[in-house]
């Protein structure tokens, strides 16, 4: 019997094989396993991801010559791809680490928990390498679903309800939107594979059906990155979910979308770029004045944390527009690109760092997360208070930090690019930032007293933060090798 | 007019009105008896592509399975009657404004490129799609022919589905279940 | 007459009102040979008065039924209240104008098919779509009465034929793998070119696609939406007259139904028995429609017969049965038919042997073991005389 496929396409996809049956192996195991040893779980789910990320270059190197397509054309793999998928393994582990205490003294079963955090990140995976809009559209929507439940996963608590309801109605909806532009990009088009569309733009006159199907699929990608103006839900989402798991929604599917967004858009609309490059700019300039002005009035830490992902999101969708800057596609200095690679690592860095900061105070499940909080941090735990400051400079964009070098990056990008104004927004809006920011520092050094809350060591949140501190650090220090990496892993 | 065009015109006015009726109805089983009326229309209209299996499956599955389900949860928790509460608020204005030039745009886009359309001749003959020839095989009608595409063309899509299927499921029993119990 | 009219509109109304007529005097001379049989069965009479052995009773209960006030509760939905034996009605009769009653017929000139509608290359798919509307009639009328009792009903037959249609679909998916297609005509061919009924090779399918037809159509043992003993008369309870009638034509319809889809699927319709063995080939002095009917015939008597036997389910042994132990055995069987049907005609029939002597060896098992039953049940047969 002939198969469909070569049979080396499944080493493709090798890696995400592995995690999805591991994550199936972990739901099974978890029918049996005793609730008080349920943390085994959380350390298979850790080696899961493991070897999933051991078997990525496995995969890579018996794909033999990168890119590689499989599956007739439905996904790839490539640099690019096997970045996003060592990010998002990376960013499921951390949260895992991060959940450890926060599901183990919860009334709630942590076996699908984990099961779904893993079934989420190898949706993430098929999603940075999906080539084709019906694989990204349904590699898309496994993730997002994983990531509804799990933002409603603490059901008796009335906000992670009320976020998971929120996230799920207007994720549904953007998937709507995002669906009906790619239904009217096939109508006009004829095919669903990027490099079939692309090629269709570039033989067929302009038409005003591909343009509205564009636009759709452009306003379904800013919902899911969260850029303005379909940024509403991300606060209360963040607010309301679970903390590990906000953390995981301000980093984890942001990276995902962005892949596909720059995978959609410039493998398959490139050709008309010049067309839907206002309406991106448009939106990151609001995106950028919306966050960042819309986290000054915060005293929630989640929800300022929130805010200011969505700042970055704006910042992030300008390097998406200086993709092309430096030169032809297939050349290192295609700029855009490997500016966002380094600055959405920066990111994840960075936010997880003070996102972990925020769980270490969470020592009772919902404890009240204001600002507050945080006044004398510094006599409590010079340390964690030391930790923040860096994560909230990197955040803010000053040196020695990874996110000062990744601004920097993606600034000098737009630039090139052609978008001055852009970058002088983006720079303002930068110095805005500090005011809320500082807020927090200044409430950990400045304000007396003991915050409500009382400090809890856990070592796992601990060691990620401190790898998380490390990281940020190193590469705002020494960005040379992960700028070399990055650029090695471009689109093609 | 041609009888087939005739039935076309017919059934989309099926699928409009049962569109309509969902939004219009204040019972939630009208609105839901509305919805199933229009996924009829719909399978008529699949039916008149010459499209059966996919006319069969659409009423299968969204017609014998999801409404049945969605009357089922109706009742099961008995929602009543709305009351005639005032919908539009301030938001109403706004809203209808974005969405009235949303169809305007769209509508006005399709009907262009309708109308552009109209002057070539069809792609596919729909006489043509009972057999497909795929690859170097004919396949006798669009059974074959859909299993050909899902399970060769679109097979890891399918079975990424298959996957998000399985998360749905996952996700309906972890939330609908009564918590457990602490072992303290 | 143009001869497109003749054969788009004119035969195609006839075969359809000769299906609606059909089914309706069906249901009625099913419920004088049910009553009848449940009448031996119980060691009692059954109706006797009127006609030969009460053969006319039906009738009589038909004329009863029509002059009867219909009483449609004051604040029921009087829509839905009307639609929902109608729609509960509707898909019996259209399933059974899918299933060929036999292969072509030539009467007045004009020759068709026959069955009612065509022979769609997705027939059967067809069958179980349009039967699975058949759950709204029960659901809708529950809720319509605006009552306690329906409402359980109602909800309870949904929660039960979702759940049932599962195992149907997958037997019947069975089926279609050994025969390689969707449609009716095509399946009872390739019955004949394997040259063996798909009963054989599909016994659990055929096991499964039973036991959920029974279940799909509210007949005891799974006649839980209209138990008696617990929501009065259950989904109908609100309904009376001809409403109720047609209610009660639809269960005999559906039976019809079922057995007719089991009877095609599985036994070969309107084939004879061994259709390939030439010396008995005097058997087709039978017309092909009447080995059909008897066919589906023998299911309608076999289902009486349950009605008789087994004790009602309860509801979550009901859900548990469906949800633990049918499904997970139509996949497994599933699985093995599929295993067959690549290997082509050889292993169905391989299948087919091996399925027949575990089932005889079973009951020979079970035959040999001294059942501890058995003693107390000949002790009260010898005690009761039969005095019908």
């Amino acid at each position: 019997m002939a198969l469909p496929f070569p049979l080396s396409d499944l080493l493709v996809i090798l890696p995400e094989l592995i995690l999805s049956e591991l994550a199936l192996g972990i739901l099974l195991w978890a029918a049996v396993v005793k609730r008080e040893r349920e943390r085994a779980l959380a350390w298979a789910s850790l080696a899961s991801l493991a070897i999933a990320a051991a078997l990525l270059p496995v995969a890579a190197s018996f794909a033999g010559e990168l890119p590689r397509s499989a599956f007739g054309g439905m996904i790839a793999l490539d640099g690019f791809s096997l970045f996003f998928k060592a990010l998002t393994l990376l960013a499921a582990a951390v949260t895992i680490l991060f959940s450890l205490r926060f599901v183990g003294t919860s009334p709630y079963p942590g076996g699908e928990y984990y099961a779904l955090l893993l079934l989420t990140t190898v949706g993430m995976m098929f999603m940075a390498s999906g080539t084709h809009l019906v694989s990204i559209y349904v590699a898309l929507e496994l993730m997002a679903l994983s990531q509804y439940v799990l933002a409603g996963y603490f059901k008796q608590e009335t906000k992670s309800v009320e976020a998971a309801a929120k996230y799920f109605v207007l994720g549904a909806f953007s998937s709507g939107v995002l669906l009906y532009g790619l239904s009217l990009v096939y109508g006009a088009t004829g095919t669903l594979s990027l490099g079939g569309v692309s090629a269709a733009l570039e033989a067929a006159p302009r038409s005003t059906l591909l343009m509205v199907g564009v636009v759709l699929v452009a306003c379904g990608m800013l919902f899911k990155v969260a850029s303005a103006p379909f940024h509403v839900w991300a606060p209360d989402v963040y607010e309301g979910a679970p903390t590990p798991v906000s953390a995981f929604f301000a980093v984890g599917p942001k990276l995902a979308a962005y892949a596909i967004f720059a995978r959609i858009f410039f493998d398959g609309f490139g050709p008309r770029s010049d067309d839907w490059a206002p309406v991106l700019a448009a939106s990151a300039a609001l995106t950028m004045v919306v966050g960042n002005v819309g986290a000054l009035m915060q005293t929630n830490v989640k929800r300022l944390l929130g805010y200011s992902s969505i700042g970055h999101a704006g910042y992030a969708l300008l390097g998406l527009l200086a993709y092309r800057a430096g030169g032809a596609a297939g050349q290192p200095e295609a700029f855009g690109l490997w500016a966002i690679l380094f600055y959405l690592t920066a990111y994840l860095l960075m936010t997880f760092g003070a996102f972990g900061l925020v769980v270490l105070l969470e020592a009772k499940g919902y404890a009240t997360e204001s600002v507050d909080d945080f006044n004398g941090l510094w006599k409590r735990n010079p340390l964690a208070a030391g930790a923040m400051v860096v994560f909230l400079l990197s955040l803010a964009g000053i040196p020695p930090t990874a996110g000062f070098v990744g601004k920097y990056l993606l600034f000098s990008a737009a630039l090139k690019a052609g978008w001055p104004a852009l970058v002088v927004l983006g720079v303002l809006m930068s110095a805005v930032s500090l005011f809320y920011y500082f807020r927090i520092v200044r409430a950990m050094y400045l304000v007396d007293g003991e915050g409500e809350v009382r400090w809890r060591e856990e070592p796992a949140v601990a060691v990620a933060v401190g790898l998380c501190f490390a990281g940020t650090l190193a590469f705002g220090v020494l960005p040379q090798p992960l700028i070399a990496l990055a650029k090695s892993c471009l689109l093609p | 007019m041609e009888p087939g065009l005739f039935f076309f015109w017919l059934f989309s006015a099926v699928v409009v009105v049962g569109a309509v009726g969902v939004v219009v109805m204040r019972q939630p089983i009208h609105s839901a008896l509305f919805l199933l009326l229009s996924f009829l229309g719909v399978a008529c209209l699949y039916v008149q592509a010459r499209a059966e299996l996919v006319a069969a499956v659409q009423v299968l599955v969204y017609a014998g399975g999801v409404m049945v389900l969605f009357l089922y949860t109706i009742m099961l928790v008995n929602v009543k009657r709305q009351r005639t509460e005032r919908y539009l608020h301030r938001q109403a204005v706004p809203a209808l404004g974005f969405g009235f030039l949303f169809l305007l745009v769209v509508g006005g886009v399709v009907v262009n490129e309708a109308r552009a359309l109209a002057g070539k001749a069809p792609a596919a003959d729909p006489a043509a799609l009972a057999t497909t020839v795929i690859g170097s095989e004919t396949v006798l009608g669009n059974t074959q022919a859909v299993g050909w595409v899902l399970y060769r063309d679109y097979l890891l899509p399918f079975e990424i589905a298959s996957l998000f299927l399985l998360v749905a499921m996952i996700g309906a029993v972890v939330l609908g279940k009564r918590t457990m119990e602490r072992f303290d | 007459m143009s001869e497109s009219l003749v054969h788009n509109v004119l035969v195609p109304f006839v075969k359809g009102l000769l299906t609606v007529i059909l089914v309706a005097t069906a249901a009625g001379i099913l419920t004088w040979i049910e009553r009848r049989g449940l009448g031996r069965l119980q060691i009692r009479k059954g109706p006797n008065r009127v006609g030969p052995a009460g053969f006319f009773q039906w009738i009589a209960d038909v004329v009863k039924l029509v002059f009867k006030e219909d009483v449609v509760p004051s604040r029921a939905e009087k829509v839905i209240h009307l639609l929902g034996p109608l729609l509960l009605f509707m898909p019996a009769v259209v399933v059974l104008g899918l299933v060929p009653w036999g292969p072509e017929l030539t009467l007045f000139g004009v020759t068709t098919p026959l069955h009612a509608a065509a022979d769609v290359n997705v027939a059967l798919l067809l069958i179980l779509a349009v039967s699975s509307i058949g759950v709204y009639g029960i659901i809708l009328a529950g809720w319509s009465s605006n009552s306690k009792y329906p409402l359980l009903g109602g909800l309870r037959s949904a929660a039960q034929l979702i759940s049932y249609e599962v195992p149907m679909g997958f037997a019947v998916v069975a089926a279609v793998l050994m025969a390689g297609s969707l449609s009716m005509v095509e399946i009872i061919e390739a019955q004949k070119e394997a040259g063996v009924w798909f009963v054989f090779p599909g016994l659990v399918a055929f096991f499964l696609y039973f036991v959920s037809g029974v279940a799909e159509t509210n007949r005891t043992p799974f006649d839980l939406p209209e138990a008696e003993s617990e929501l009065v008369g259950g989904f109908h309870t609100e309904y009376s007259g001809f409403r109720w009638a047609i209610f009660f034509m639809s269960e005999y319809g559906n039976m019809i139904s079922i057995g007719a889809v089991a009877t095609t699927l599985f036994f070969g319709g309107w084939l004879r028995p061994f259709p390939n063995v030439a010396w008995l080939s005097f058997l087709d002095v039978v017309p092909a429609f009447f080995w059909f009917a008897g066919k589906v015939f023998l299911f309608l008597l076999v289902y009486i017969w349950f009605r008789a036997t087994f004790p009602r389910y309860r509801f979550d042994q009901l859900m548990a049965l469906g949800w633990k132990a049918l499904i997970p055995i139509s996949l497994g069987n599933l699985f093995l038919v599929a295993l067959a049907a690549l290997w082509g005609a050889a292993g169905l029939k391989v299948l087919g042997a091996v399925l027949v002597l575990l089932v005889a060896a079973g009951l020979v098992a079970a035959w040999r073991r001294p059942a501890r039953a058995s003693v107390t049940t000949r002790m009260a047969a010898e005690k009761v005389e039969v005095r019908a």
